[in-house]
């Protein structure tokens, strides 16, 4: 089957290459059956990277050991579901996912795009299919996941442990979707540029694919966070790593874009930004995978070092020159049809929302980067770790916050005095008064204040929204107040849905501030013998080591601690931790030992065990105990925050007329007037 | 004042705050990344070096993880090939953490006067962790 799959990737190669040289030669502009073939290479080529993909995972699953990639990733004692995130477990067999589904999202493109865009198109296509041949040709030169051994061996390596949770397998494709479906909307802003088309219909063409992009990678990062909470143990969900932070940045200018994006639908300015940021979005998402592949900045996430980090740097690099060379030479065209009339406007919140988001995602790209520049100019490595990134950020993200909660509420062009008293008197109050609670209730950390007393009043913004919209609709259609609810949202799924994403996010703010009241202690205990640990809330856990189990599971020989956990007196039960030393089909070991974290997680804190091991083999155990406020609401709005972008994409119903969208907003405003 | 300007303005304020926490945030947080041959040299330059924090990025070397589970203390020592440093960290190390075969790790701590580096992390990256070690 490698024949077949290496023969496919050849194909592939030879499809997208004409495709794309034929779709930028222009000379389908006059040939309409030149225009086709373009078209029809797109399908061919994911076609052909259908059948590569297909006979990667036949040698997967029929345990085709002679494969190096199958036996690096996979064992003959490997559960199913994991032989089938062995696909994209490694580089090569990553790449391959990333080319396959790319192909798939580009013939995705061409056949749901409205035909008032099939001017567009064909350069469309141009783009897609380049950036395809250029992950199949790293492929072929650099990391062939179809590489055959000089020998086969008996068993294979096996899944590295830490990937076997089910976190892990959902975390990369979602990310890795996420990261591809940028391309779509990157391909769709060349084409404008290419066909001088730069009024906002591309933006209007891609506004479905940006937000499906937008929630795979929320979806992705929010699971990368609970795969490394519950599997790496050291107790937190984010470290700034270098591999983390690559995920974060394109998610931000994409995010500063779904905003901006706004502003030139509305009143058409903020046009060379808006293909500005969705170019530098594209970019993000190359750079991270470099990141993430060549070993240049070290971290514990990555790939170990390869050759494969010089394509993606030289290919960066030439995407970067061509298209904002592109933007150049388009630049007078995309002349603003309005200009800001004043400081108290949405435009004017939405401009310093999408300053502050292109602000956060460039201190981290510094901060990430700042290794190898300051090597590169004092000729002395430096490092920033987290205290870098929080003192930058935090307070960008709370002034991020606030907007969150200004943005949606003041108007356009110029806010008067009547509508800011009526849009935020309540909201505001409501944020002092939380405040005003936190400081009695005896908080003194400022930034915690910040940040809850801000989350209240965003989420006071929102129920003031959903209030007004549902009494609205009560008053002129006599709906009850589940049916108002439910045809608001139906009827202006992009505007609640984003009020929903608010929410998540305001939750998610509200969360990262119990990392500062966060408990640790390292014990050592004997069997029957117990540690006291004081919750950040009041009250004491006692934890009492009951003693260390060994059997022998699927894959794996595990040593297993429990521990009996009571609060103030009060039995919660028993928890456990458990160290696993993995082993392949004849009984050897595999991998180092990998540590099963036990954590019982709550509304206001969870309790996280690590059982690091035992002294000298007794049941004498070494343990890390942790407790953690508030995670719980990280990932909870993370869910939300999902659902919310789910929410605003959801297709049908409120349709694409832009008229009745204002108009639904428009009447919910009036009547809410009357009512103020 | 035309609002373009006040936007400009507003601007101005925001990016020149993120650049002044960005450029405090690296002059107070920022810590020296070194391979052992590095810090030796620096060290013998500078003797108040001793006691800065730094990183230190540098293999382990095999044999010489001596762990004493009751004070949860782990004495190794690294080596980049040329400088051979010993270091002494107590709490729990990472899975990836053996002396078993060649892995990389990153130590955060600082050199005492002793010459023993005095770690308060320790990182470890396998070279399996990913990326499987090409077998023989």
């Amino acid at each position: 089957m490698t024949l077949l799959g290496q023969f496919s990737l050849w194909v592939a190669v030879l499809i997208g290459s004409f495709g794309a040289v034929l779709s930028f030669s222009g000379r389908w502009r006059d040939r309409p059956d030149l225009e086709r073939t373009v078209i029809r290479s797109v399908y061919a080529l994911a076609l052909a990277l259908l059948v590569a993909s297909l006979s990667l995972w036949k040698g997967l699953f029929a345990h085709d050991f002679n494969i190096e990639y199958v036996a690096s990733y996979t064992s003959r004692n490997l559960p199913t579901y994991y032989i089938v995130s062995a696909f994209w477990a490694g580089q090569k067999g990553s790449l391959l996912f990333w080319a396959v589904v790319l192909s798939c999202f580009a013939a995705m493109a061409q056949l749901l795009t409205s035909r008032r865009y099939a001017d567009l198109l064909p350069y469309v296509a141009g783009v897609t299919s380049t950036v395809v041949v250029f992950f199949v040709i790293v492929m072929l030169f650099a990391a062939n996941p179809f590489h055959r051994l000089a020998f086969i061996p008996e068993d294979g390596r096996g899944l590295n442990p830490q990937l076997q949770n089910i976190g892990m397998v959902m975390h990369p494709p979602m990310l890795y979707l996420g990261y591809i479906s940028i391309t779509i909307p990157f391909a769709f802003a060349v084409a404008a540029l290419l066909r001088r088309r730069l009024d906002s219909g591309w933006i209007v063409a891609i506004r479905k694919w940006t937000l499906i992009s937008w929630v795979f990678l929320s979806i992705g990062i929010v699971l990368g966070m609970w795969w490394a909470y519950v599997e790496l143990g050291w107790g937190g969900y984010w470290a700034w790593d270098p591999v983390e932070n690559a995920s974060l940045l394109p998610w931000l200018t994409m995010t500063a874009f779904l905003h901006s994006v706004m502003i030139q639908e509305k009143r058409g300015m903020l046009k060379r930004w808006n293909v500005a940021l969705i170019i530098a979005t594209f970019l993000l998402s190359i750079f991270g995978t470099f990141i993430t592949r060549s070993g240049v900045i070290a971290s514990v996430h990555s790939f170990t070092q390869s050759n494969v980090g010089y394509f993606f740097l030289a290919f960066l690099l030439v995407a970067a020159i061509l298209s904002f060379t592109l933007l150049y030479t388009r630049w007078e065209e995309l002349e603003p049809e309005a200009k800001l009339e004043s400081m108290l406007s949405r435009e004017a919140a939405f401009l310093f929302n999408n300053l502050a988001l292109v602000g956060i995602a460039f201190s981290v790209l510094w901060g990430t980067l700042f290794p190898i520049l300051s090597e590169a100019v004092r000729g002395t490595k430096i490092t920033v770790g987290p205290p870098f990134f929080n003192r930058v950020n935090v307070p960008l993200g709370l002034f991020l916050l606030a907007l969150t909660g200004i943005g949606p509420l003041i108007a356009w062009r110029k806010a008067s005095a009547r509508n800011l008293q009526r849009q935020f008197v309540l909201p505001v109050s409501f944020g002092l008064l939380v405040a005003a609670g936190l400081l009695v209730g005896g908080m003194r950390d400022a930034y915690v204040i910040l940040a809850i007393a801000l989350g209240a009043f965003v989420l006071g913004t929102v129920l003031q929204e959903f209030s007004r919209g549902i009494r609205a609709r009560r008053r002129m259609h006599g709906e009850s107040i589940p049916a108002a609810l439910f045809n608001l949202i139906a009827r202006n799924r992009r505007r609640y849905g984003g009020y929903v994403v608010h929410v998540g996010i305001l939750m998610m703010f509200v969360a990262f501030t119990g990392m500062a009241f966060r408990v640790d202690k390292e014990a050592t205990l004997k069997p029957g013998q117990s540690v006291e640990m004081k919750s950040p809330y009041g009250g004491t856990y006692k934890l009492t080591h009951l003693g260390v189990s060994q059997y022998n599971a699927l894959n794996r020989v595990v040593s297993a601690a429990t521990v009996q956990v009571d609060f103030n007196g009060r039995s919660l039960g028993v928890m456990k931790s458990e160290k696993r030393q993995h082993v392949d089909s004849f009984g050897r070991p595999t991998f180092e030992p990998s540590t099963e974290v036990g954590i019982s997680s709550g509304l206001r804190e969870d309790l996280y065990i690590v059982y690091a091991g035992s002294v000298d083999g007794t049941e004498e155990a070494v343990y890390r105990f942790t407790i953690n406020p508030l995670v719980w609401w990280v990932w909870y709005g993370g869910i939300v925050l999902v659902l919310g972008g789910i929410l605003t994409m959801w297709p049908g119903g409120g349709g694409n007329s832009d008229a009745r969208r204002t108009q639904a907003g428009y009447e919910a405003t009036l009547v809410g007037a009357e009512s103020a | 004042m035309k609002p373009g300007h006040k936007f400009l303005f507003g601007a101005v304020l925001i990016v020149g705050s993120v650049g002044l926490l960005m450029f405090q945030g690296v002059k107070e947080t920022g810590v020296y990344f070194l391979t052992p041959t590095e810090l030796a040299s620096k060290a013998s330059a500078d003797p108040t070096f001793h006691n800065v924090g730094v990183k230190m990025g540098a293999r382990v070397v095999p044999g010489s993880v001596r762990r004493d589970a009751a004070t949860q203390t782990v004495d190794f020592q690294v080596t980049d090939g040329a400088q051979i440093y010993p270091v002494t960290y107590r709490g729990l190390v990472p899975d990836t953490f053996t002396d078993a075969s060649d892995i990389e790790v990153v130590v955060e701590g600082r050199l005492g006067a002793d010459g023993v580096f005095h770690a308060t992390d320790v990182l470890a990256k396998c070279g399996s962790r990913y990326e499987a070690v090409p077998k023989a």
